[in-house]
């Protein structure tokens, strides 16, 4: 399974594996939205947590169809499946490291772009802590809806539909927490929701993507 | 399977799984279907027009009340809808009979049109009632959700083109689907406070609707579900034509 997760890293960050781009989309969405709502620093303000949410989450998401796509056209995946791991196992793999390029980098970045937005000095922690905790349950609700695509021509579009109401619980805990964090209220409620939700995510989705590839590699 | 509908036969019995035959499910589903068909048109009827013209004005609402009788059996309806497709999805995935992964499949879009019905009555009433057409209530907010759920379950069953595959497929998505619409549903409580009432019907409470308004709101429910199961009915017949139509299609190209 180390090796998988080697490997899967080595693909992602090497040159066309598609590292990066995920960043780059998350710096124009952030950069985008004051030309749309308007420059006055007191709306950014008041905006910039969900904002970043959301653009961590649409970055997350424009990755996800690769994450199965290319094992299953050059073949790998079906190998994968007959490997002695489970097939539970290379999911949980692949989308740790999905989280791995995409989640812990969007994390990373996010406080800088946050300065873009105006966010309140007390909130930077808790945005950080915040997606932190929540891009993992992204990665993973991701990898089930990647799964459940893999074998389709557009999956690419039928995945964000599909996709995108599984992510309304983590986006609302996640922002809120980012948001009460930013005013200076308590946080530690949705926080611990998020939580749950992520490791929830984590323990559960891996059998249900897994159910899925399995029908579409038969 | 072979032997426990034996064994059932043998005590006397008549199982649910009898109509799991396609064959079966066809000659009852022929029988019920004017009956549901015509009984689901009497009931509207009955409740449909006793409550617009012979129920008094609410004193507060005046005659927008009256929408109740369109509102709250759509919604109940959508809800319970995406219920029968969780069951008939279960069933397909432990005993794969076909019929029931071509019920759920026949479901969703009546489903969905109930969601839009129940969306699209509130926002009507809710225009002169709240002074708004949308409000980001939880209520309001858990429909919309329910609604995108109903589209991606009927975008996903297109998109797949070998039927089994897409049974299987759409079925695992509508458990985890079922999960995450819970999950939203609390979510968005804790979200956001709501304008809209509480419960209109429920079994625990003695009285939230008055019976004036009460009585003709129950016939028109049962209309509702019966619209719901002859509609069921007639597009799982419908998919079984189809399905037998594609096997046939099939057969000449291999002859």
């Amino acid at each position: 399974m180390i090796a998988l997760l080697r490997r899967d890293l080595a693909i992602a960050t090497r040159a066309g594996g598609g590292f990066g781009l995920g960043l780059a989309f998350f710096l124009v969405v952030v950069v985008l939205v004051p030309f749309g709502v308007g420059p006055e620093t007191s709306v950014l303000t008041r905006i910039a947590p969900g904002v970043l949410w959301i653009g961590a989450l649409l970055a997350c998401l424009l990755s996800l169809d690769r994450m199965f796509a290319l094992d299953y056209e050059d073949g790998s995946l079906d190998l994968l499946a007959t490997a002695p791991i489970p097939l539970e196992g290379v999911v949980a793999v692949k989308a740790l490291a999905h989280w791995l390029t995409t989640g812990l980098p969007l994390t990373l970045m996010a406080p800088l772009l946050a300065v873009l937005l105006n966010l309140p000095p007390q909130g930077f922690v808790w945005l950080v802590v915040s997606l932190a905790l929540g891009t993992p349950a992204l990665s993973v609700i991701g990898a089930f809806g990647a799964a459940l695509t893999v074998g389709l021509r557009r999956g690419g579009l039928l995945l964000s539909l599909l996709v995108l109401p599984l992510y309304v619980p983590t986006l609302i805990f996640g922002a809120e927490a980012a948001r009460r964090g930013a005013e200076g209220m308590e946080a530690g409620t949705p926080l611990a929701l998020l939580t749950g939700i992520s490791l929830g995510c984590a323990a559960l989705m891996p059998f249900a993507a897994a159910a899925a590839l399995r029908v579409n590699l038969r | 399977m072979q032997q426990d509908r034996g064994a059932l036969k043998s005590r006397g019995m008549a199982s649910l799984w009898e109509y799991a035959n396609p064959k079966r499910f066809m000659q009852v589903s022929a029988v019920l279907l004017p009956w549901m068909a015509g009984l689901s048109a009497l009931c509207l009827v009955v409740g449909l027009v006793w409550g617009f013209f012979f129920t008094p004005d609410d004193f507060r609402q005046g005659s927008t009340v009256k929408i109740i009788y369109l509102h709250v059996p759509s919604a109940l309806m959508a809800i319970n809808a995406w219920l029968m497709m969780l069951v008939t999805s279960l069933i397909w995935l432990i005993r794969r009979h076909h019929v029931s992964a071509l019920a759920a499949r026949a479901a969703a879009p009546v489903g969905l049109v109930m969601t839009v019905i129940a969306l699209a009555t509130g926002a009507i009433w809710g225009q002169p009632m709240w002074g708004t057409w949308w409000a980001w209530d939880p209520r309001l907010t858990s429909f919309l959700i329910l609604g995108l759920f109903y589209l991606g379950y009927i975008a996903l069953w297109e998109a797949v083109e070998n039927a089994d595959t897409a049974a299987d497929l759409t079925s695992v998505l509508c458990l985890v689907g079922s999960v995450f619409a819970v999950l939203s549903r609390y979510a968005v409580l804790f979200w956001n406070q709501g304008l809209h009432q509480g419960a209109s019907l429920s079994l625990d409470k003695e009285e939230n609707v008055a019976d004036v308004f009460y009585h003709p709101l129950l016939v028109s429910i049962a209309g509702f579900v019966l619209l719901f199961v002859a509609l069921v009915l007639l597009r799982t017949r419908t998919e079984i034509r189809q399905r037998r139509l594609q096997a046939l299609l099939n057969r000449e190209r291999m002859a």
